[in-house]
C-alpha cells in the first residue's frame, strides 16, 4: 500500500491544504472514498461552495451535517459542506448561560460580521466542525478540506483569534466593573474608543461594546474548546497533505504551507500533486528524413507535452525538498474533468 | 480596435477570477502589452504574494516601495494592513495608529465593519489612479469568491453605516467601481467546467451587486490549433512504441481540445462579453519571455475587437 493510502486507511484526521484551484476537494474527496473502501466509515468535509462534491458524489446537495453517500464500499462515505454561520451559531447556543443571551450575541451587528466568513472565522468553523465530528466516534477517518486562504495555515491560528478578540484588553476594561484603578485606564480606554469613533462612526463602538458584553462569562467554554481543538490537530493520528499543481505559484504557495506545517511542529505527512502533464514514450521520436508534414505535427505535439511535463518535474525539485519523507502522488492531468465517482476512482487509483 | 485605445479604456483595470486561472499572469500581460504601445502601466498587487515579480524574472517579493519589473512598467503591493494605517496617517492619527494596531483594537474595529480592508485598500487604488502618473493602472484582484465580496465592500459599508469619514471613503470607491471611464473588470478563467461556472457566477454577481463594467474575457491556457492527423502514423516507418505515443499524445490533445472549445461556446452563450483567447504555453514558469509571447497574442485578439466607445 503507498504511504498516502495508508494515511486514508490508519489515520482518523486527515487536513488536506493548498492553495485555491490545485484540486484540493477532489483530492480530499478520494481520500475519504479510499478509506470506505478499505471498510472504513469515512466523512469528507468541504468547503467548497461549488456544488462540484455534491455532483461527483451523486448527492443533490450537501448540508451541514453528514449525509451518506450510497456505493460500491465495504465501508461507509459520508459528506457534509461546512456552513460557518450555522457551526458558529450552534457553538454560541451551546457556550450561552440561557436562551436570552444567545439571542442577544446572535443578533449583535459584529458578531453577524464576524460569524459570516469574514476574518478567518471560515477556518475557525472548520476546525471547529472537525472537532465535533470527532467526538462523536461516528467516522473511523474525517478528511478535511480547507479554504484557500491568503495567510496559508489561517487554521491553525483560527480557534484561538476569537478567544483573543474576546481577551482584547481595551474592551474587557471597559465593560469591568469600575474600581478606583480601573477607572484611570479606563479614562485612557475611552479616548482610544474616541479616536476610532472618530474614524469609523460610533455606531462601530456600540456594536464592540455591546459584542463584548454580550460575551460574558463564555470565554471559557470557548478557550477550553480552542485547547481541544489544537490538541486535535497535534495529535499522532491526525495527518497534514498538502495538494499542488505543479505550476511555480502553486509549488511556492505548497512549500511555504509545507514549512508552516514543520514550523508549527504538525508535520507534513503526504503531498499530492495534481494536473500532472502526462507524457507519451520515453526520449526522442526521430523521423525519417522524407517525413510528410503530418507526421511532423504529430511529433511537434507529443514534444511539447514532453517538454510540459519536463519543465512541472523541474519545478517540483523545492517541493521535493520542503517535503521531507513525506509520501508523494503524482496525479496526472486525466483526459476528462473529474465529475463524478468513477472520475474519483481514477484519481484514487493514483494515489 | 488598437491596443492604446484598448489600454486606456479605463484608468483602472482590475483582473479577476478564481485561484489558479492565471490572473497575475493576465495582469502582467496587460501591463506589457500597454508598455509595448508606449503607454506606461502600474501593476497594483494586493494578496503580497511573489507571482508578479516572478513573471517579469524578479526574484524578490515585491512590497510598497513601486518597483521598475521592465521598461515602462511599475509595480507596487498595496495590503489591507498597510491600507488601513496610511489611512489613519491620512486621518491625522499617525500617533495613535501603532498604538491602536499593537492594542489589538484594530483587529476589532475591522471585524466590527463590513469589508473595511478591501474598501481601503481601493480606496488606496483610487488615490493612485488621481496621483500617478501612469496612464493605466492594472490590479492583480484577490482570488474569487474573495472577488465579489472584495468589489461589493464599499457598497455592504454604505447600506450598513450610515455617518463617518469611512462612509465617504466608501462611496468615493463606490462612485469610481460604477464609472466606466475609470474603472472595469477583467475576468479570467480556464477552458474548464469549475472555472468556468464561476467566472458565470461572477460576472453576473458583479454586475448586480457591484454595478462595475466589464471588460472582454480572458480566457487563458488555450490549445493553439494544431491539425492533428493520427493517420499518417500509418506505413510512416516509425516504430510499434513511437507511432503508440503520438497516436496517445495526438487523442489527449484533441479530446482535450475538443472539451476546451465546449467550454468556449458555453462561457459565450452564457456571457455576450467579447473573449481574448491566450495559447496555453507549454512551461510551468511563466517568465519574461513568456510574458512578451503571451502580450502579442492578446494585442492580435485586441485588434480583432470592435472599437466602442464608452
Amino acid at each position: 500500500m503507498s504511504a498516502i493510502r495508508e494515511l486514508a486507511a490508519r489515520r482518523s484526521v486527515v487536513v488536506c491544504c493548498g492553495s485555491g484551484g490545485v484540486g484540493k476537494t477532489t483530492s480530499a474527496a478520494a481520500l475519504a472514498v479510499e478509506a470506505a473502501a478499505l471498510g472504513r466509515r469515512a466523512c469528507v468535509v468541504t468547503i467548497d461552495p461549488a456544488r462540484r462534491l455534491a455532483d461527483a458524489l451523486g448527492l443533490g446537495e450537501l448540508t451541514n451535517e453528514p449525509r451518506q453517500v450510497e456505493g460500491a464500499w465495504s465501508g461507509e462515505l459520508w459528506a457534509l459542506m461546512l456552513d460557518t454561520k450555522t457551526t458558529f451559531d450552534a457553538l454560541v447556543v451551546k457556550y450561552a448561560s440561557d436562551p436570552a443571551q444567545a439571542e442577544r450575541i446572535i443578533s449583535n451587528r459584529l458578531y453577524r460580521n464576524v460569524s459570516g466568513a469574514l476574518s478567518g472565522t471560515q477556518e475557525y468553523m472548520a476546525m471547529e466542525k472537525l472537532h465535533e465530528l470527532h467526538t462523536t466516534g461516528r467516522f473511523d477517518l474525517i478528511v478535511i478540506d480547507t479554504p484557500p486562504t491568503r495567510n496559508a495555515l489561517d487554521f491553525l491560528d483560527a480557534p484561538r483569534r476569537l478567544t483573543k478578540l474576546l481577551d482584547n484588553r481595551i474592551f474587557r476594561l471597559l465593560i469591568m466593573p469600575t474600581s478606583s484603578y480601573l477607572r484611570a485606564v479606563s479614562a485612557a480606554t475611552q479616548r482610544v474608543l474616541r479616536t476610532i469613533a472618530r474614524v469609523v462612526g460610533a455606531e462601530v463602538v456600540d456594536d464592540a461594546v455591546a459584542f463584548f458584553e454580550a460575551f460574558e462569562g463564555m470565554e471559557q467554554g470557548f478557550r477550553e474548546r480552542a485547547q481541544a481543538v489544537t490538541a486535535l490537530l497535534a495529535d499522532d493520528a491526525t495527518a497534514f497533505v498538502v495538494v499542488a499543481s505543479p505550476r511555480r505559484d502553486a509549488t511556492a504557495e505548497a512549500v511555504f504551507f509545507a514549512d508552516k506545517l514543520v514550523e508549527a511542529g504538525l508535520g507534513v505527512d503526504g503531498v499530492i500533486i495534481n494536473r500532472m502533464q502526462p507524457t507519451y514514450g520515453d526520449g526522442d521520436i526521430t523521423v525519417p528524413a522524407n517525413a510528410t508534414s503530418a507526421l511532423r505535427t504529430l511529433v511537434e505535439n507529443r514534444n511539447a507535452f514532453d517538454a510540459l511535463a519536463q519543465s512541472e518535474h523541474a519545478q517540483l525539485n523545492g517541493l521535493r525538498g520542503a517535503a521531507g519523507d513525506a509520501a508523494i502522488a503524482y496525479v496526472p492531468m486525466l483526459l476528462d474533468d473529474v465529475h463524478d465517482l468513477s472520475g474519483l476512482d481514477l484519481v484514487r487509483a493514483h494515489l | 480596435m488598437d491596443t492604446a485605445g484598448f489600454c486606456t479604456q479605463a484608468r483602472v483595470l482590475i483582473v479577476a477570477g478564481k485561484g489558479g486561472v492565471g490572473k497575475t499572469t493576465v495582469a502582467a500581460t496587460i501591463a506589457q502589452m500597454a508598455a509595448t504601445a508606449g503607454l506606461r502601466a502600474l501593476v497594483v498587487e494586493i494578496e503580497g504574494k511573489s507571482g508578479l515579480g516572478a513573471a517579469f524574472g524578479e526574484t524578490e517579493k515585491l512590497n510598497y516601495d513601486e518597483r521598475e519589473l521592465a521598461p515602462n512598467i511599475r509595480a507596487r503591493t498595496v495590503t489591507p494592513d498597510f491600507a488601513l494605517v496610511e489611512y489613519l496617517e491620512d486621518h491625522g492619527l499617525r500617533r495613535v495608529s501603532k498604538r491602536l494596531s499593537k492594542s489589538g483594537a484594530l483587529d476589532v474595529v475591522s471585524s466590527a465593519i463590513p469589508g473595511i480592508k478591501d474598501i481601503l485598500v481601493l480606496g488606496k487604488v483610487k488615490a493612485l489612479a488621481r496621483e500617478d502618473p501612469a496612464d493605466l493602472i492594472v490590479v492583480d484582484a484577490p482570488a474569487a469568491g474573495h472577488a465579489i465580496t472584495f468589489l461589493a465592500s464599499a457598497r455592504g459599508l454604505l447600506d450598513a453605516v450610515r455617518v463617518g469619514p469611512i462612509v465617504e471613503q466608501a462611496r468615493d470607491v463606490d462612485e469610481m467601481l460604477r464609472d466606466a471611464a475609470r474603472c472595469q473588470v477583467v475576468l479570467v478563467t480556464l477552458p474548464e467546467e469549475t472555472p468556468v461556472n464561476e467566472a458565470i457566477e461572477t460576472a453576473f454577481g458583479l454586475e448586480d451587486r457591484v454595478g462595475i463594467q466589464l471588460g472582454p474575457l480572458v480566457v487563458n491556457g488555450v490549445y493553439p490549433p494544431l491539425d492533428l492527423d493520427v493517420g499518417a502514423l500509418d506505413d510512416a516507418g516509425l516504430s510499434a512504441r513511437d507511432a503508440d505515443a503520438l497516436r496517445a499524445a495526438a487523442e489527449f490533445r484533441l479530446h482535450r481540445q475538443e472539451l476546451q472549445a465546449a467550454q468556449l461556446k458555453r462561457l459565450a452563450d452564457r456571457l455576450p462579453l467579447p473573449q481574448i483567447v491566450l495559447p496555453q504555453l507549454f512551461t510551468s514558469a511563466i517568465g519574461a519571455a513568456e510574458i512578451k509571447q503571451l502580450a502579442e497574442a492578446m494585442e492580435r485578439r485586441v485588434a480583432e475587437l470592435p472599437t466602442v466607445s464608452v
